[in-house]
């Protein structure tokens, strides 16, 4: 769904999204790295199960949330991504024990 | 194994225990407050969620991946000034730090790499800025559809753009601003939707002298000239909606003309921005409406103060006047608060220069209030549609529940869930507030919004259990 | 706005979980009815319940409460079911008993011995309850933290979506025919003639009864029509996490988890007067009682945080009352809208439509107590 601009510089970082790894850069937020992974969906919604993805990219909008080593409904675009960060993406209401 | 929650660098600051001016936000509003007050000698901290300082406007300014230069455009990079004067002053420059609560005392609630802190400046200015206004279209919730600024902030910050078939829709200075960016960029874009009213430009006609005379005129016009040369733009469109099961396939649209269907994987919405109120608002500073600007802002006067002693808003956060004249409201409320806490300061002389900067950059404006008002259709859904992203809550549920007599928006919230979700009505608000005074058939003002509580942004309950308290609020709690 | 000069058999005043209940009770009695309200911004202590249908440890100094929450909370099946007949709501009511938690032994020990001195009143109804150690407790909250070291639980304890509750009893009181009346806050009542007039802003309404279900605005109401109302505002908090998967199998008094996810948390008891603002050192005291008694609550997220006003008498128990020098005008008020409604729609109701309330039900619940000295 996005591209990186051949023009964009910046280390990568390698993290992993359900457990396949993901090279993303180091200034790119969660989301970000998701969405240039070509991910479809981050989550789905408690109330209806609808799949939704990154919507406004800045922390008003709760639409990225994920799993972040092993804790829920993180804004995916609030948190920096870093190496061997553990990213998934998210299945209704998140598990309390995560 | 390694967890990654919250990080943030070692050689950053700590929370002060106190300080003469608390400024929230680091867009070009709290950067210049910041920087104003931190001349005259004020024990200054800025705080802010991102992590770099330059807001949304200038968001990444200082770690942008992208050359300086080319795709960004010259408008962007006029901001580097502004977060130097930050980074090289004596502010204490907090950044990845959230404020979720302000007390009418000034108590500010924070939360920093996982911990929450409560620090109580003498006087506070809340830079909080701008976000989308909400364009809540049929199928705005399928993954494939972001706003504008969404796409802008990924190629601003991560240099990351749309692939595919891509069209923008919506109206206001920042889509074409885009599809300008957009296009230095080499990404193709299928169309412009616009959906700028029909009578919209004569409305505006009033105001066009000022706008001529301003420097939005030249800027906007070649801006305007290099994207319709490239984009085909499909303007006066009247109703939208986007396509697909489970992700966006397609956006409809219908003009006087006629309907239309483009295939799409990417539909960026944008219809306007709106001042990001909420942690004013749970403050206590009552929210106004602006008919202007078609919105709700804080009250408060030119200057930014609010009816809270020592609490202002400045910049677009008290009211949309744009990335410059935010910088001049920052020092004007800078100023304010320099006046009340160091009256010898000599910075305090460059007062008339930052009133007359401030009416100049602000010229213009109006006409683009007129020009850009968001159309009534986009601001009032109907039937299915998704009013309320976190509940999910429709339109028509709205509309019927309006029928049981039920007064505004905070009853509504009992009935509904609306504004309950996790985005505490960033995204619904102004819809509700829509199409509660369209049913009820009264203004928008006579609605009202929603009355807001902290947290204003989320909190875990184990910061909220780490703060400090007395005996007698243990006891209050406790039941035999 | 059109003034509304027609004439209704009842006026109730306020339009919150108790007005709510005892106007759907009136027209389904066959009354004709309207529910003068205010408007967006008022202090509604509906707003601020905490959903629990609860019977243990009510009742200390009046046993006769203790027998009509029992009553109250046995009605509510029935009750919930009739709702989702008439309005398609489900008001999720889960009554599979509820738990007191203790986070030291002092505190166990005081819950146990104020539920004996509770139970050991002279006329006091017998329901079970039980007090539970630790292990028995974990058994049935396996979430528990280490500090839980027992807990009381009665098998009456329940709790419901108050919310679903609020707008089936508004949508259910519309389709009953119900006029409801918004942004009517009333200024002043009087009675002439057996007719009351309610005078508000948008002009004004007549009655052949009126019943005062304006929460602590009934204070001001009552001498209005020859009814003494003694109730204050008393200030709860309650902290409100983000949505999570299902944990908790009952609810505990003050930590309960909805049916859409969220964990509520209260709630303060606090004279503060009418000012339902919150405060930092409540809230993280509750929060903090709540992450010691389930530890993994700690990392979720606080979505929202509110304060309400209960609506206090000087006993803590209802007032049920009718005017002697109006008849007609009556008074409903209590702290507990929600484990009371089903009783308010389907006994308060149609004893008022019937004509009165009868002495040896309600006596004990009049105003008149207050007049009694304490030592008689």
């Amino acid at each position: 769904m996005f591209r990186r601009l051949p023009e964009a510089k910046g280390d990568t970082v390698l993290i992993t999204v359900d457990g396949k790894p993901v090279t993303a850069r180091a200034q790119d937020t969660v989301a970000a790295a998701l969405l240039a992974a070509g991910i479809d969906h981050c989550r789905t919604t408690p109330v209806t199960g609808a799949p939704r993805a990154p919507y406004c990219l800045m922390g008003v909008c709760f639409d990225c949330l994920v799993v972040v080593d092993g804790r829920g409904n993180r804004q995916g675009c609030m948190v920096q991504v870093a190496d061997g960060m553990r990213v998934e993406t998210q299945q209704g209401k998140r598990d309390i024990a995560r | 194994m390694t967890t990654h929650a919250p990080t943030l660098d070692t050689d950053m600051p700590t929370v002060p225990q106190s300080c003469d001016l608390a400024v929230v936000g680091a867009g070009p509003a709290g950067l210049a407050a910041a920087a104003t007050a931190a001349r005259a000698g004020l024990k200054t901290l800025l705080l802010d969620e991102n992590p770099g300082p330059g807001g949304q406007i200038y968001r990444a300014i200082t770690r942008s991946p992208l050359p300086e230069g080319a795709v960004l455009g010259p408008d962007y990079w006029s901001g580097s000034p502004l977060a130097r004067n930050v980074t090289t002053s004596q502010v204490t420059y907090l950044a990845q730090t959230t404020v979720w609560s302000l007390a009418r005392d000034l108590e500010l609630g924070i939360s920093r790499a996982g911990s929450a802190y409560l620090i109580r400046p003498r006087r506070v200015i809340l830079a909080t800025g701008a976000l989308e206004r909400p364009m809540p279209i049929p199928g705005w919730t399928l993954p494939g559809v972001m706003t504008a600024g969404g796409a802008q902030t990924l190629l601003k910050s991560s240099g990351l753009v749309p692939e595919g078939r891509l069209v923008l829709a919506g109206c206001g200075p920042l889509l074409f601003l885009l599809a300008a960016q957009f296009l230095e960029a080499g990404v193709k874009i299928a169309a412009i939707l616009d959906t700028t009213a029909a009578g919209a430009w004569r409305a505006a006609l009033p105001e066009a002298f000022d706008f001529l005379t301003s420097p939005y005129f030249r800027k906007g016009i070649s801006l305007l000239r290099k994207v319709r040369a490239k984009v085909k733009i499909i303007s006066g469109v009247t109703a939208l909606q986007a396509e697909g099961e489970g992700v966006l396939r397609a956006v409809s649209y219908e003009t006087a003309s006629g309907k239309g269907r483009i295939e799409v994987d990417t539909l960026l919405l944008h219809q306007g921005v709106v001042p990001n109120l909420n942690l004013g608002n749970a403050a206590g500073i009552p929210t106004v409406w602006d008919e202007a600007q078609c919105c709700f802002r804080p009250d408060v006067d030119g200057e930014g103060t609010s009816a809270i002693p020592g609490l202002a808003v400045a910049g677009d956060g008290a009211g949309i006047g744009g990335a410059l004249g935010a910088a001049e409201r920052g020092k004007l409320a800078a100023l304010v608060a320099i006046e009340a806490l160091k009256p010898d300061a000599p910075v305090l002389s460059e007062k008339p220069q930052v009133e007359a900067a401030l009416s100049k950059v602000l010229r213009g404006r109006a006409f683009l209030d007129r020009l850009y008002r968001s159309a009534e259709a986009f601001r009032r859904p109907s039937g299915d549609t998704i009013a309320c992203r976190c509940e999910e809550v429709s339109a028509a549920t709205v509309r019927e529940t309006v029928k049981l007599g039920c007064a505004g928006p905070n009853q509504l919230k009992s009935f509904l869930r609306t504004g309950m979700g996790p985005c505490q009505g960033r995204m619904c608000g102004l819809t509700i507030t829509e199409l509660m005074a369209q049913a009820q058939g009264v203004s928008q003002a006579e609605i009202g919004y929603y009355r807001l509580r902290p947290p204003v942004k989320p909190i875990t309950l184990a910061e909220l259990a780490s703060l400090p308290k007395d005996e007698s609020a243990m006891k209050s709690v406790e039941r035999g | 706005m059109s003034t509304d000069r027609k004439s209704y058999d009842v006026a109730v005043i306020g339009g919150g979980l108790v007005g709510a209940s005892i106007a759907y009770g009136l027209a389904k009695s066959g009354q004709k009815v309207a529910v003068l309200d205010e408007g967006d911004i008022a202090l509604r202590a509906s707003r601020g319940n905490f959903a629990l249908v609860w019977v243990q440890s009510k009742g200390m100094g009046m046993p006769e409460y203790a027998g009509w929450t029992v009553r109250g909370a046995g009605l509510w099946p029935g009750f919930a079911a009739q709702l989702k007949e008439e309005t398609g709501l489900d008001v999720t009511l889960q009554q599979s008993g509820g738990f007191h938690l203790a986070l030291s032994e002092g505190e166990l020990e005081k819950r146990a011995a104020l539920l004996q001195r509770l139970h050991n009143q002279p006329h006091m109804l017998r329901y079970d309850y039980e007090i539970m150690d630790r292990s028995r407790i974990e058994a049935m909250l396996p979430e528990i933290g280490p500090e839980v070291v027992g807990g009381s639980y009665c098998p009456l304890d329940g709790h419901v979506n108050s919310l679903k509750v609020f707008r089936a009893l508004h949508m259910a009181m519309e389709r009953a025919g119900v006029r409801y009346l918004a942004q009517h806050g009333v200024d002043s009542l009087s009675y002439r003639a057996g007719e009351f007039s309610i005078i508000t802003p948008k002009g004004e309404v007549r009655a052949g009864k009126v019943v005062l279900a304006a929460g602590n605005g009934n204070a001001r109401l009552g001498p209005m029509v020859g009814l003494e109302v003694p109730v204050r505002p008393q200030r709860g908090q309650i902290v409100v996490t983000e949505r999570t998967q299902p944990f908790l199998r009952y609810p505990v008094v003050t930590v309960r988890q909805t049916d859409e996810g969220t964990v509520m948390l209260g709630d303060s008891v606090e004279e503060a007067g009418p000012d339902p603002t919150v405060g930092l050192p409540i809230l993280s005291s509750i929060a903090s009682r709540a992450v010691r008694m389930f530890p993994r609550l700690g990392s979720l997220n606080v979505v929202r945080t509110w304060a309400a006003l209960r609506v206090m008498t000087k006993d803590g128990f209802p007032i049920y009352d009718q005017s002697l020098s109006c008849p007609g005008a009556f008074v409903a008020t209590c702290h507990s809208g929600v484990t009371l409604a089903a009783s308010h729609a389907l006994l308060v109701a149609p004893a008022i439509a019937a004509g009165g309330l009868p002495q040896e039900e309600f006596g004990v619940f009049s105003s008149r107590r207050f007049h009694v000295p304490a030592s008689a």
